[in-house]
C-alpha cells in the first residue's frame, strides 16, 4: 500500500514539476504579456495542483490534508485575480511592455 | 544534513541577490528583492527556524516589498533622469571597497566563531517552564529579553511619527496617502471581499497560537493588516485621518500596557518587565493581545503613506 502511496506520489509531483517547468519556458519565451499571464496559469492550477495532489498520501492525518487543499485554492484566488488586475492594466495601456 | 535541495536553494538565492543588485529598473530591483525575501523564508524553514521564516515571508518579503514597490513607484518620474547619470570612478571605487569590506568582515565574523558556537539555547529551555508559554522563542520575546520587543513597538511608532512628518502643512491631521479610486464592483473589490475574512482567521490563528508553536503578533498583525489594506486599495474602507483621537489613543495604547506591566512588575516581582511566575502567561497573552491591534494600526499607517488629503471640513 505505502509503495502504491509513493508511486502516486512520484508520478503526480514529477508532472506538476513539468508544469512548472512548462509555465516558467512560456513565461520567458511568449511575446507579450496576455500569453505570458497564460503560461504562468498553467503552472499555478496545474503544476501546484498536481504538487498538492502528490503530498496528500504523504500528509499526516486528515487536518493536515484539508490544509494542503485550502493552500492551492487561496493561491487559485490570488494567481486568478492577480492575472485579471495584469491583464485590465496592459488592456488600459499601463505598465511596462 | 545537507542535501541537494538546500545546496540549490543556496545559489538561487546568491543568484537573484547578484540580480537584484545589478537590476538597472528600481521595479525589477523590487521584484528581485521581494523574491528573495520569500526565498529566504525557505532558507529559513531549512534551518529550522520556523518563527523568523513566517517574519521574514511576512515583513521583510510582504510587508517591505509593497513599502519599496511603492517607493519605486513613487521614483519612476525622476527615475530617467538619474538612470542616464554615471557616478565617477573614485565613488565607484569606494563603493566597490566599502562592499567588499563589510562582506569581508562579516566572512571574518563568522570563520572565527568558536566551535560549537556560545548559545543560550539551552538555559533558555531550563526556564522556559516558568514563562508557562511553549513556544521558546514566545518565551524569549517577551519574558526573557522583553525590553527587546517592548524597544522593537516603540521604534515602529517613531518610524510611523518620521513617515508623517514628511506630510505638507495644509494635509496635516488628514487622511494617508491619495485618495483611492476603485470600482466597488471591480476584481479588486471581489478579492478584497472574498480574501479578508480568510486573512482575518488567519491572521488572528498565527497570533493566539504563536504562544505554544511559530507565531506571534508580528506575523498576524503583517497578516492582519495586509487584508485592511486590500481593502483600502479596493476601495471598500476609508484610511481615517491620523488627527483622530481613537487612532491615536489605539496607537500609543500597546507600548503603554506593556510598559504599566513591566512597571508592576518592579513591585511584585523586583525588576522591570520581570512577571511574578504563577502569572507569567496571563501577563504574557495580555502584552501580545494589547500590542496586536497597535501593531496593526502601525504596520497599516507606514504602508499607507503620508497625510496627503486635505482635511474635509
Amino acid at each position: 500500500m505505502k509503495l502504491a502511496f509513493d508511486l502516486w506520489t512520484f508520478a503526480t509531483i514529477s508532472a506538476g514539476a513539468f508544469f512548472f517547468l512548462a509555465g516558467t519556458v512560456g513565461l520567458l519565451r511568449f511575446p507579450d504579456t496576455p500569453t505570458r499571464l497564460h503560461a504562468l496559469t498553467k503552472a499555478d492550477n496545474l503544476g501546484l495542483g498536481l504538487v498538492v495532489l502528490g503530498l496528500l498520501p504523504q500528509a499526516d492525518g486528515v487536518l493536515a490534508g484539508i490544509k494542503l487543499v485550502c493552500i492551492w485554492l487561496l493561491v487559485l484566488l490570488a494567481a486568478s485575480s492577480v492575472s485579471q488586475l495584469i491583464a485590465a492594466t496592459v488592456r488600459r495601456g499601463g505598465g511596462p511592455r | 544534513m545537507i542535501t541537494p535541495v538546500d545546496i540549490g536553494i543556496a545559489i538561487l538565492l546568491l543568484g537573484l541577490a547578484v540580480w537584484t543588485a545589478f537590476a538597472r529598473a528600481a521595479f525589477a530591483a523590487v521584484a528581485g528583492f521581494i523574491a528573495y525575501g520569500l526565498l529566504l523564508a525557505l532558507v529559513w524553514v531549512r534551518l529550522n527556524a520556523h518563527d523568523v521564516a513566517l517574519t521574514e515571508a511576512a515583513i521583510g518579503g510582504g510587508l517591505t516589498g509593497a513599502l519599496l514597490i511603492s517607493a519605486a513607484a513613487r521614483m519612476r518620474r525622476i527615475e530617467q533622469a538619474t538612470n542616464t547619470e554615471r557616478t565617477g570612478l573614485p565613488v565607484r571605487l569606494l563603493a566597490i571597497a566599502a562592499s567588499a569590506g563589510v562582506a569581508l568582515a562579516l566572512s571574518v565574523c563568522v570563520l572565527v566563531l568558536p566551535d560549537p558556537a556560545p548559545s543560550l539555547a539551552h538555559p533558555t529551555v531550563l526556564n522556559q517552564e516558568a514563562t508557562g508559554v511553549g513556544n521558546p522563542v514566545t518565551a524569549v520575546l517577551l519574558a526573557f529579553r522583553a525590553i527587546d520587543t517592548l524597544l522593537e513597538a516603540i521604534v515602529l511608532l517613531i518610524a510611523l511619527i518620521g513617515v508623517w512628518s514628511l506630510a505638507p502643512e495644509r494635509a496635516w491631521g488628514g487622511r494617508p496617502g491619495p485618495r483611492q479610486v476603485a470600482d466597488p464592483n471591480g476584481k479588486l473589490a471581489w478579492l478584497a471581499r472574498v480574501l479578508a475574512p480568510i486573512g482575518l482567521v488567519a491572521g488572528f490563528y498565527v497570533f493566539w497560537v504563536g504562544a505554544d508553536f511559530p507565531g506571534g503578533k508580528f506575523q498576524g498583525a503583517t497578516i492582519i493588516a495586509s487584508m485592511w489594506l486590500l481593502a483600502q486599495m479596493a476601495g471598500l474602507a476609508e484610511v481615517p485621518p491620523i488627527g483622530r483621537t481613537w487612532l491615536r489613543v489605539g496607537l500609543v495604547a500597546g507600548p503603554l500596557i506593556f510598559i504599566a506591566i513591566g512597571l508592576a512588575g518592579t513591585v511584585t516581582a523586583g525588576a522591570f518587565l520581570a512577571y511574578p511566575v504563577p502569572f507569567a502567561k496571563p501577563l504574557i497573552i495580555a502584552i501580545e493581545m494589547a500590542l496586536l491591534p497597535t501593531l496593526v494600526l502601525v504596520l497599516g499607517l507606514l504602508l499607507a503613506g503620508t497625510p496627503a488629503q486635505e482635511l474635509s471640513k
